[in-house]
Formats: structure tokens, C-alpha cells, sequence
């Protein structure tokens, strides 16, 4: 085999198994940074001898055994690596490596992954580090890549990961996927932490943060892997539908010059028609699979009646509200009240609406959402109030941060009296 | 690994219980403790007099200060603590979440620092 030929199938191995390599690796080594130095030795040793070699029938087995080789020859000879895992039993550590032979199969494997995305998550670790580890460790996002999304210095991100590796050698958390009475509990942390990747990258709708789609890409990915891990679950199904069928819409959301467009002002055309199918499909396996009921899929199934509508106009509203009902009762928030409220709107008018949202506002809880002024101001329109919306509006836009939202608003203000808006 | 359990509650709150309250409380405790002791994580467990009982040394610049009162105002105060063998931090959290205290207050679960040979 040619040097370059080598260099290729080595490459596209790396794409296939460096994951998971790295995950059974942490379980074996009992440490991230050993297993990361591991792996890569591991490909290293991949280049220079299956030329001569060939290529193993079980590529995968033969990369965790040499890095983990490796690891054990470094851990004997260098005390510095002793005194890391000083605390945790190196015995066992290298009893469970020599336990890796070339009949491991997918479960095992697919168990790592597992493993590795629980003790990301694990709730003894900061939200902060929860995210930062799952992407750079489970991802295998760069640290200046996850710098990058979260709009910190690679310094900052790189102290983070520090620190969390830290904790979760220094407190003993552990390379596990929890049993079935904590798994329910756990499960959900892990899927808030995949939800708030794609939030960050879908929040921001300026459309020239390149960064953004590829964090919805990566908690798609995320989704996807743990569909394949955790299949027939209700939850993850319905995350991953809820992720598919938002992020379809994406190549409609934002205009030329950034501005935001609302969903009923969206050019349908331009939604990405293969990951609704993909939503759709995972709407209907998640609502049929026997169980507690997911807001998740309740959520993903109202986004499926939204991209079901080919026209604004044929939007199945009353059926959206009562989806709303349904989640209320789950999972009661004052962010799904709101949307509850304009999608009642719909139904049966703005003045009904703008009592639910009057309720709300009067219950405390959301004066400081820019969106609920928002809707006042979209209803108090739509009841030929305007100069009361005018005032709702002025009050969103004092709250909102992002720029193309703002815009939106001084837009709408501007529309009302014709005069540009202050500020 | 070796873990202190800090059991944090708010004294107040403790000294207006009624006694019949206090006495099954303890009785709880007590069952606790054996349990654990059953299983071979008891290492060592004490209950604390309470912060009016505290005093607070420093010494700075050679002066050895001695004042009345806990280390600091808080609004939860160090009742007690158990130091129990666990195999992992979620084992430690398990026994934690048994301790009566944590009904009621707060229990820091803190590594046992091992001193390197």
C-alpha cells in the first residue's frame, strides 16, 4: 500500500471510530486527558504499522488496546501520571485494559459513548462545564471551537475544562451510566444539555455566525447518537424531532440583511424538506411508544403541525392549541403560557388572547420577557389599539438584546405612527 | 474514597422544634447510622454543639486573636458530619440524601483530601 493510501484509510477510520475509541479509552483509563494522549498515540502506531501489517479486522479493538498499551507503559514509568490517578485504583484500571479483546461488539462500545455522555452531564458538574465537556469530549468539537459558540476566550474555555476534569477526578464522579431508578432522573439533565446547545445556536438569527448552525448541527448529532444508544425512547425522540423540525426552517428565518422572519411571513420553499420527513417520522415513533407522555415530543409535535402547512393559512391552530393545554399540564411555564396565548389568538381572537397574556403579566412572573410585550403589542394592534401597542412595543424593545429582534420591534413601532422610533 | 459529609441546618429553625419532633429526628439518625455502619461505610460521625457554643481563632502577624462565635455569619450552620468509605462521588450523594438533615438543611459532600505517601 502507498504512503498516501495508508494516511487515507487511517483518516477515515479516525472519522469512523474516534469517538468511540476515545470513550472506551476514559472508561479504561479512567481519565480524559490519558485517553486523549492514548488515542492519539494509538493512530500514530495505526500509520506507521498497518502498511506493513494491514489493515485489523477489528480496527476499533486494535486502536483501544495500543493507546491503552501505551497509556500503561507511560502510567509505570512516569510518576507524574501515577500521582493523576493516585486516587483512583490503578490496579483495577489496568486489569479492566487488559480486558479488552477483539470479540467487543457494538453494545459495549455503544455502552462507552454512553457512559462518557452521562459523566459530561453528570449533576455535580457546573452547567457550564456540562456543555463545554459534552462538545469538546463527545463532540470532539476544539476547545476554540466551543470558545468560539460561547463567545469566551479559548483561555476561559480551556480553564473550564480544566476545572471540570478536575472535579470529576478530585470528587470521584463516575465513568457510569446510572442505573434505572437515577437513569430517568439523569436522562433528562443530559437531554437539557443537548436542548440548550441547539437553543444557543438557534437563538442567535443574525444568519452570519456560521457557529451557530454548526451548534444545532452538533446537538442534532448528539440527538442522533443517542437515539442510536437509547432507541425507543420517547424523550430522545422527541428532542431530536423538536431540533430536526426547527432547524428545517432555518434557511427561511433570517433575510438578506439579517432581519428576522417570523414563521407566518416565512418563504416555505426554502425549508429543508428531508429533515421535516426526519422530524415527522420521529413526531409519530415517539407519540406511539408506550409511556409517560414527553414534553419534548409534545413540543415537537407542535412544530410538526406548524411545518405540515404548506400555507400560513392551512395551519391546524385549534389543534396546536390544545397541544399547548397538554404541555401546560406537563410542563407549566409562563414562556408556554405565552405561546398558548397567540396560538389561542388564532382561534379566537385577539381579545381573549390578550386577557391570558393580561393573567400572566399580572401573576408576577415574566415582566421582564421582551417577547410577552412583544404579543400585547401584536394583539392591541390587531384590536385596533394602537397607541397602547405602541407603548407594549417600546416596552419589548427596552428588554430585548438581540438586534435583528430589535429591529423587528422599531419596525413595528415606526409602522404604527410613522415617525422613526427613539433610540 | 473517603468523603466528609457536612450536615448544614438552620439553628433557629432546629430550637423551635417541638420536642417530639426532635426525638424522632434522632431516632431517625440513629437508624441511619447503624445502617450505615452495616454496610461498611461508617468511618466516623459526630453531632456538633451549636454556634453559640463556637469560638473562632486566627492568628496574624504572630497575634493570636480569639473571638466569640462560628467563622462566619451564614444562613445554614455546621451541625454535624459523618466520614463515610464510598466507592464513588454518586455513592457518597446516595448516603448523603439518607442523613435526616437533608430534609431539612444541607449536606456538603466533600472528598477526603489523601495525603500523598
Amino acid at each position: 500500500m502507498s504512503v498516501g493510501a495508508i494516511d487515507r484509510v487511517v483518516e477515515e477510520v479516525f472519522r469512523r471510530e474516534a469517538g468511540r475509541v476515545l470513550a472506551t479509552l476514559i472508561r479504561l483509563l479512567g481519565d480524559f486527558d490519558l485517553a486523549e494522549e492514548a488515542r492519539q498515540e494509538a493512530f500514530t502506531a495505526a500509520i506507521e504499522q498497518w502498511e506493513s501489517t494491514g489493515v485489523p479486522a477489528n480496527p476499533r479493538a486494535w486502536l483501544i488496546r495500543a493507546g491503552r498499551n501505551k497509556a500503561v507503559d507511560r502510567i509505570r514509568r512516569d510518576v507524574v501520571f501515577r500521582t493523576k490517578i493516585i486516587d483512583r485504583e490503578t490496579a483495577s484500571a489496568e486489569a479492566d485494559a487488559a480486558a479488552v479483546s477483539e470479540d467487543e461488539d457494538d453494545s459495549t462500545f455503544g455502552d462507552d459513548r454512553l457512559r462518557l455522555i452521562f459523566t459530561c452531564c453528570h449533576p455535580a458538574l457546573s452547567a457550564e462545564a456540562h456543555v463545554a465537556l459534552t462538545l469538546r469530549e463527545v463532540c470532539g468539537l476544539t476547545t476554540q471551537a466551543v470558545a468560539r459558540a460561547f463567545l469566551v476566550s479559548e483561555e476561559t474555555m480551556a480553564q473550564r475544562l480544566v476545572r471540570a476534569k478536575k472535579k470529576i477526578r478530585d470528587a470521584g464522579i463516575p465513568y457510569e451510566t446510572p442505573e434505572p431508578p437515577l437513569f430517568n432522573q439523569r436522562i433528562h439533565g443530559v437531554l437539557a444539555v443537548v436542548y440548550g446547545v441547539f437553543t444557543e445556536g438557534y437563538a442567535v438569527t443574525t444568519g452570519t455566525r456560521l457557529v451557530d448552525a454548526e451548534l444545532c448541527a452538533e446537538a442534532i448529532r448528539l440527538g442522533r447518537l443517542l437515539d442510536e444508544l437509547l432507541p425507543v425512547n420517547p424523550a430522545v425522540m422527541g428532542l431530536l424531532a423538536l431540533m430536526l423540525l426547527h432547524d428545517a426552517r432555518r434557511p427561511a428565518r433570517v433575510s438578506q440583511n439579517g432581519d428576522v422572519i417570523l414563521l407566518e411571513d416565512q418563504d416555505r420553499t426554502l425549508w429543508n424538506q428531508a429533515k421535516i420527513a426526519e422530524g415527522l417520522a420521529l413526531v409519530d415513533r415517539a407519540l406511539s411508544t408506550p409511556g409517560p407522555l414527553s414534553p419534548y415530543a409534545v413540543q415537537a409535535a407542535i412544530a410538526a403541525l406548524h411545518v405540515r402547512a404548506r400555507k400560513k393559512e392551512d395551519t391546524d391552530w385549534p389543534q396546536i392549541v390544545g397541544l399547548y393545554e397538554v404541555l401546560l399540564r406537563l410542563q407549566p411555564s409562563p414562556v408556554i403560557e405565552l405561546n398558548h396565548a397567540v396560538a389561542v389568538s388564532m382561534v379566537d381572537g385577539a381579545a381573549r388572547a390578550l386577557d391570558l397574556v393580561d393573567s400572566l403579566t399580572a401573576r408576577g412572573q415574566v415582566s421582564e420577557y421582551h417577547l410577552l410585550h412583544a404579543a400585547r403589542g401584536r394583539f392591541l394592534q390587531q384590536l385596533g389599539r394602537p397607541l397602547e401597542a405602541r407603548e407594549a412595543y417600546r416596552s419589548a424593545l427596552a428588554l430585548a438584546t438581540l438586534e435583528p429582534e430589535r429591529r423587528l420591534l422599531k419596525a413595528r413601532i415606526e409602522s404604527i405612527d410613522g415617525l422613526p422610533a427613539g433610540d | 474514597m473517603q468523603y466528609l459529609l457536612l450536615i448544614y441546618s438552620n439553628e433557629a429553625e432546629m430550637a423551635a422544634r417541638t420536642a417530639s419532633a426532635l426525638a424522632s429526628m434522632m431516632a431517625e439518625y440513629t437508624e441511619f447510622t447503624k445502617g450505615i455502619i452495616q454496610a461498611g461505610h461508617f468511618k466516623a460521625a459526630d453531632r456538633l454543639r451549636p454556634t453559640s457554643a463556637a469560638t473562632t481563632v486566627r492568628v496574624r502577624n504572630g497575634q493570636v486573636a480569639v473571638t466569640d462565635g462560628p467563622f462566619a455569619e451564614t444562613r445554614e450552620q455546621l451541625g454535624g458530619y459523618y466520614q463515610v468509605e464510598a466507592k464513588n462521588l454518586d455513592e457518597a450523594t446516595a448516603i448523603a440524601a439518607r442523613i435526616p438533615g437533608a430534609k431539612v438543611g444541607s449536606i456538603e459532600v466533600r472528598p477526603i483530601w489523601p495525603v500523598q505517601a
